[in-house]
């Protein structure tokens, strides 16, 4: 995301000015963008007028629009984000207060303002608006490039895309396959059509150009991650090779980007085992990602060894925090960021406030978990939030609870 | 075709009318309704053409026409002298004067709105006259519903009942002249305003058309009359009179016996060939004349005579509309209650078997258009329990091998299936000599098990492999599951199909160390949990340590108290040293004088002691598809797995879940050998029919629609931690069934002994501890309580336990 313009105030009121370049900076506008805040971009409304005789026509405007956002829709699957609300702007073909729904496209700019109103009425740019949009603006231009994983097991695969933010899961491939049979041949029948598919929709969904020909022009690939619990993968990887010798000899350009490795099941939970792989650290090290898997891994760690120096849930961190154990010296707050998400403001506030409470006043640490990663799902099953303590806290009986 | 006997025979039933509500008897109409049945037969014995009719008859005609004793009469009459005529064709076919009704009176018009209206102001329609208009075509749509064409498929089903007609017509009986004009006072009252928005029922036109044979003037008024009435009399529902049947005994005047005797005797009459001379307007005709002509429309007679060439073309009958319907329900339920009352008239036959004929047509055409061909198996409705119990067999084992990889399972029961004669020497020098080829010599046995490529090529077990064997006493299963840790999803799935287990330990220097980290231990307690209670330790390659028996010793001390603290009794562990690859123990005593010290039993007699295990045969049907296949060209999709309860039978109709589609099973085959039934505890391979297999997926659960297994996205379960439990993602096995999913919340950690909380909401469960935990999938899982489960995370197994 390019940061065109940006005139955030002292008093947290302000406007910026982005341009989304890649398909993950939606995801950060899906992040940034909060319901009551006003956006203005560019947009195509379909207008109907009627004539004096009754008859009606329907007219595509181009307008530039400037809409009070009541609601966002995000779709990782394709990227795609459309942030519905009311007009604020007059129009020659729009009135103030109609409905519309802006489709953020790529390349084209948006201005997000937001705004300190009276009490509740949002909540301008907070520390972690702030924070938020220096992840998505890209300055350094050091975001490394995305790998793609495949996981599988006998009959499934997993085709996910690994972002700096984010993980898709952008296909899954199930097909029954038969078990071994005394004296059948079927199991390898079904491996090979298995591993055909997976090929097919693997290549598909890489943009993949197999023709021999389009290997000139030395297009960058992603590296593909092969994983599977037992040989499924090599067994895949194989497969891979046997096609670019014999069939599809495009393929070849594939293979030096493929790397095996070992997972513990097909499905995504076994992610996080491939992504600790050595061979995805070395290609992911020092991501933001990496440092919130190394963050999730000490922190289970912890809790692990039943040091009381670790807790989670909203309550327990909250409470740990009023108690200071958050603080210098290895405090630090793990959260993730759906709770900056929630449509309610006073909901947020409260999260805001607790964040800027342990970086601002008791000096801890505060990490913000990508909730569309593998180590914010990790997290995500926690309730959100967690908390690595500087001296163990002995939790109180909550008995009164009963849910 | 038996199908479609089948379906018509669901409508063979008596008591479908008797459902319908109408039924009351009540005395005072039982007895109005006799009288009118009395005066109906005098009618019909007064008037010109005596005809008789029986009790029965009388009274359904009368229910039709609501207790309408004229019109009764006149719908008999025709009906009987049609019949009489008939007998008369028989005899006299040569009398052919095409005959055309002419009707006494003005029939109703045809309804049009247009006409309707006619003398009201556009937009100003007078309140009284506004109704809800239901034009209703009084003819059934004709023409294109003639269905798929006949057998011979070249004529339309159109020309074909044009030409039938028209031969038909030639040798038509002039009509008997003398009809009686009867008084007719319903006539004045028929122009009702509203008189096509009748709901003129199928039945009483059924009922026409089945009188109308006769091609009397007055007959034809009776039939347009009823049309016109029927809407009328429909407001009358209330006079309904009990179907005839359930009143007849007490209605049997003398006379009326009497007729009931004859009527077996001129009811056979041949009917079939009766002419049709009236012919109600074609589409084509209606669309021309009909709403326009107004009034004059339905004036049969009119019609005729001025298109006679062009009715005749197209053959219509207006009375007998249904020859083209093809079968409708009440035209079936009529044909088959007439044929359950014994009015086995030929006609009624004939028109039956027509329409079974066009059902067959329709049926057919449905066949070719769905994809596939619906397949019936018979069921042979055993009594599947008492089949087994007469059966008396022997005594079934199933039992699982399981250890760290590289013990020696697959050669070891390799061994176990070359001693015992499960596999001929033929085979097994072929896979020596394969075996050795690759230089991997030592896998020869295990090939036995080890079928697939690449296991052969690794040397690794993958999946579970199943096979049998049997002793004097007992029939034996083996499953012989992968040691590997990436494999024990597999492991899992074998070991719930198992009794006992046989644990193979390797007792060369160093591996039993690792085995006992790595998946000795794993697998033991994961057996225990999945509830085995015998296991039989098979300390296996005790030819690489000179069969040291401190070593044996040494082994059996550390794997005892590991698998009593494991949960298994003392009495249930049995410890047999032995050599797989040289068959020492196996089934028969180490030659060696190294082991000579080995006094106990060998490891075919440790199985045999094996209790025989019970299972829930009377519980619901159960059974977790273990592999989804095609078994060979006759049954082309085949599952496989062992029945954890109830029963079945060839010919059951099956649900699998959770996609709840519905299968059939074609064949049942158990340990391979064909069978008609299977009960639980066997291992069995179905051959299914009329079920896609996309539905079908290893991990799935067949039952009974009866009581099917529910499917659950979130249950909680008391399990067992072997390592620290948090609110985390994990993979649920249950047998094949293996899910993902997450612990979304920490109930409470248990007593071990006496399961009372000890601590509610944890943070985390330490291992060893018994907790109850809440898990979640995302996508819906047959799972029902009390069921083993087990949960993995990270390729290791976290918990274990049952479902609550």
């Amino acid at each position: 995301m390019r940061l065109i313009k940006n005139k955030i105030e002292h008093g947290g009121s302000g406007t910026v000015t982005l341009c989304p370049e890649e398909p993950e900076d939606m995801w950060h506008a899906y992040n940034l963008i909060r319901p009551g805040d006003i956006v203005r971009a560019s947009a195509i409304r379909r207008v109907t007028s009627t004539q004096d005789t009754g008859s009606t026509s329907s007219i595509r405007v181009h307008l530039t629009l400037e809409i009070r956002v009541k609601s966002l829709d995000f779709d990782p699957q394709s990227s795609q984000l459309h942030v519905s609300g009311q007009i604020i702007n007059e129009t020659a073909h729009t009135k103030i207060g109609q409905f519309h729904t802006l489709d953020l496209e790529l390349n084209r700019n948006f201005t997000l303002e937001k705004k300190i109103g009276a009490d509740g009425e949002g909540v301008g740019w907070d520390s972690i608006a702030v924070e938020q949009l220096k992840d998505a603006v890209d300055e350094g231009g050091k975001r490394r490039a995305e790998a793609v994983a495949v996981v599988m097991q006998e009959g499934l695969a997993h085709i996910c895309f690994i972002g700096q933010f984010q993980t898709i899961m952008k296909q899954k491939v199930e097909m029954s396959v038969p078990r071994k049979r005394q004296g059948g041949s079927d199991h390898d029948k079904g491996m090979n059509k298995f591993f055909r598919t997976t090929l097919d929709t693997l290549l598909r969904q890489i943009e993949f150009n197999t023709s021999i020909t389009s290997g000139s022009n030395n297009e960058s690939v992603r590296p593909v991650l092969l994983a599977s619990p037992g040989f499924v993968a090599a067994g895949f990887h194989k497969y891979i090779q046997s096609e670019a010798s014999t069939t599809t000899p495009g393929l070849k350009r594939l293979l030096p980007s493929i790397v095996v490795v070992h997972s513990a099941s097909g499905y995504l939970n076994s992610l996080a085992e491939v992504l600790q792989s050595p061979a995805v650290k070395t290609l992911l090290a020092d991501t933001k990602y990496a440092r919130e898997t190394r963050l999730m891994d000490d922190f289970l760690d912890q809790l692990r060894r039943e040091t009381n120096k670790a807790t989670y849930g909203p309550r327990e961190v909250e409470s740990a925090v009023d108690q200071g154990a958050v603080g210098r010296g290895g405090g630090v707050l793990i959260m993730s960021n759906r709770l900056f998400r929630s449509q309610d403001v006073a909901e947020r506030k409260r999260w805001v406030a607790l964040v800027d409470r342990v970086r601002d006043v008791e000096g801890g640490d505060v990490r913000i978990l990508s909730s569309d990663h593998e180590s914010g799902k990790r997290l995500e099953g926690l309730g959100g939030i967690a908390a690595l303590l500087t001296f163990p806290v002995v939790e109180e009986e909550l008995d009164s609870d009963d849910e | 075709m038996s199908r479609h006997r089948v379906k018509n025979v669901g409508y063979d039933d008596d008591d479908y009318y008797d459902e319908d509500g109408y039924e009351s008897p009540d005395p005072e109409e039982q007895e109005f309704l006799k009288q009118c049945t009395a005066a109906v037969s005098q009618h019909l014995r007064a008037a010109q053409p005596s005809v008789t009719a029986t009790t029965e008859e009388i009274q359904e005609a009368l229910w039709h026409y609501y207790n309408d004793v004229e019109k009764s009469t006149s719908y008999l009459r025709g009906k009987k002298e049609k019949e009489l005529k008939k007998q008369q064709t028989a005899a006299v076919p040569k009398n052919n004067v095409p005959g055309f009704p002419v009707p006494s009176s003005p029939p109703i018009a045809h309804f049009s709105a247009a006409d309707f209206f006619r003398d009201c102001p556009w937009l100003n329609v007078p309140s009284e006259r506004k109704v809800n208009i239901m034009v209703e075509s009084l003819y059934p749509r004709l023409g294109l519903l003639g269905g798929a064409p006949e057998a011979g498929g070249k004529v339309s089903k159109l020309a074909a009942l044009a030409a039938q007609r028209k031969k038909k017509e030639g040798e038509k009986v002039a009509p008997t002249p003398d009809a009686p004009s009867k008084p007719q006072p319903e006539r004045s009252e028929a122009p009702s305003p509203e008189p096509q928005s009748i709901q003129l029922s199928l039945r009483e036109r059924l009922a026409a058309s089945k009188a109308n044979k006769s091609p009397k003037p007055s007959e034809t008024n009776g039939s347009l009359r009823r049309l016109g009435r029927s809407g009328l009399s429909a407001e009358s529902p209330a006079q309904k009179q009990p179907s005839p049947e359930s009143t007849n005994a007490e209605l049997s005047t003398p006379d009326q016996v009497k007729q009931t005797q004859d009527q077996p005797k001129d009811e056979p009459e041949p009917q079939q060939a009766a002419p049709d001379m009236r012919a109600s307007p074609s589409m084509f005709a209606s669309a021309i004349v009909g709403d326009t002509a107004g009034p004059t429309m339905a004036q049969p007679s009119h019609l005729h005579s001025s298109s006679v060439d062009l009715l005749k073309i197209y053959g219509q009958d207006h009375a007998e509309p249904f020859d083209f319907a093809g079968p409708s329900p009440d035209d079936m339920v009529l044909n088959a209650q007439n044929t359950a009352k014994g009015f086995k008239s030929k006609n009624a036959a004939s028109k039956s078997a027509g329409d079974k004929k066009g059902q067959a047509d329709l049926a057919g055409g449905l066949k070719d258009l769905s994809v596939e061909e619906k397949v019936t198996v018979k069921s042979k409705n055993l009594d599947v329990l008492e089949e087994y119990n007469k059966s008396n067999r022997k005594k079934s084992a199933n039992f699982v091998v399981i250890g760290h990889v590289d013990a020696g399972k697959s050669t070891l029961m390799g061994r176990l299936l070359a001693d015992q004669g499960a596999i001929d020497q033929r085979t097994l020098d072929k896979y020596r000599k394969e075996a050795e080829k690759i230089g991997k010599g030592s896998f020869a046995l295990a090939w036995v098990l080890d079928q697939g490529s690449e296991e052969r090529e690794r040397g690794v077990t993958i999946d579970i492999a199943t096979n049998k064997f049997e002793t004097e006493s007992t029939a034996f299963t083996i499953v012989d599951a992968p040691g590997h840790r990436d494999f024990v999803p597999n492991m899992i799935a074998g070991a719930s199909q198992a009794d006992f287990a046989v644990l193979v330990i390797d007792a060369s220097t160093g591996k039993f160390e690792s085995g006992l980290k790595g998946q000795t231990k794993e697998h033991a307690l994961l057996v225990r949990s999945m509830g085995v209670q015998k296991i039989v330790v098979a300390v296996n390659k005790m030819d690489t340590v000179q069969w040291d028996k401190g070593r044996f010793e040494e082994i059996e001390q550390q794997i005892s108290s590991f698998l009593t603290t494991a949960g298994f009794q003392e009495k249930n562990i049995a410890f047999v040293p032995c050599s797989g690859v040289l068959g020492d123990n196996i089934t028969r005593r180490s030659e060696n004088p190294q082991g000579s010290w080995y006094t106990g039993r060998t490891l075919i007699e440790e199985l045999e002691t094996s209790e025989r295990y019970t299972h829930a045969l009377d519980q619901p049907l159960r059974m977790t598809i273990g592999d989804v296949f095609r078994g060979s060209v006759q049954n082309p999709l085949s599952i496989s797995g062992r029945l954890d309860s109830g029963s079945l039978q060839i010919g059951d109709q099956i649900l699998t879940m959770p996609s709840g589609e519905t299968a059939l099973v074609r064949s049942v085959e158990v340990d391979g050998e064909p069978n008609d039934w299977a009960v639980a505890g066997q291992n069995v391979v179905l051959n299914l029919a009329n079920i896609d297999p996309i539905h079908l997926r290893s991990g799935d659960v067949v039952c009974r629609a009866s009581s099917p297994i529910p499917n659950v996205t979130t249950f909680t379960a008391k399990v067992l931690a072997f390592e620290h439990l948090m609110p985390m993602m994990v993979d649920i096995h249950r047998g094949r069934l293996h899910v993902p999913g997450r612990i979304s919340k920490l109930v409470a950690s248990l007593d071990k002994a006496s399961g009372a909380p000890t601590k509610k909401r944890p943070k985390i469960v330490a291992p060893g501890t018994v907790a109850r935990v809440v898990v979640e999938m995302d996508q819906a899982v047959p799972l029902e309580a009390p069921t083993r489960i087990v949960l993995r995370h990270g390729g290791s197994t976290v918990a274990a336990g049952l479902l609550e």
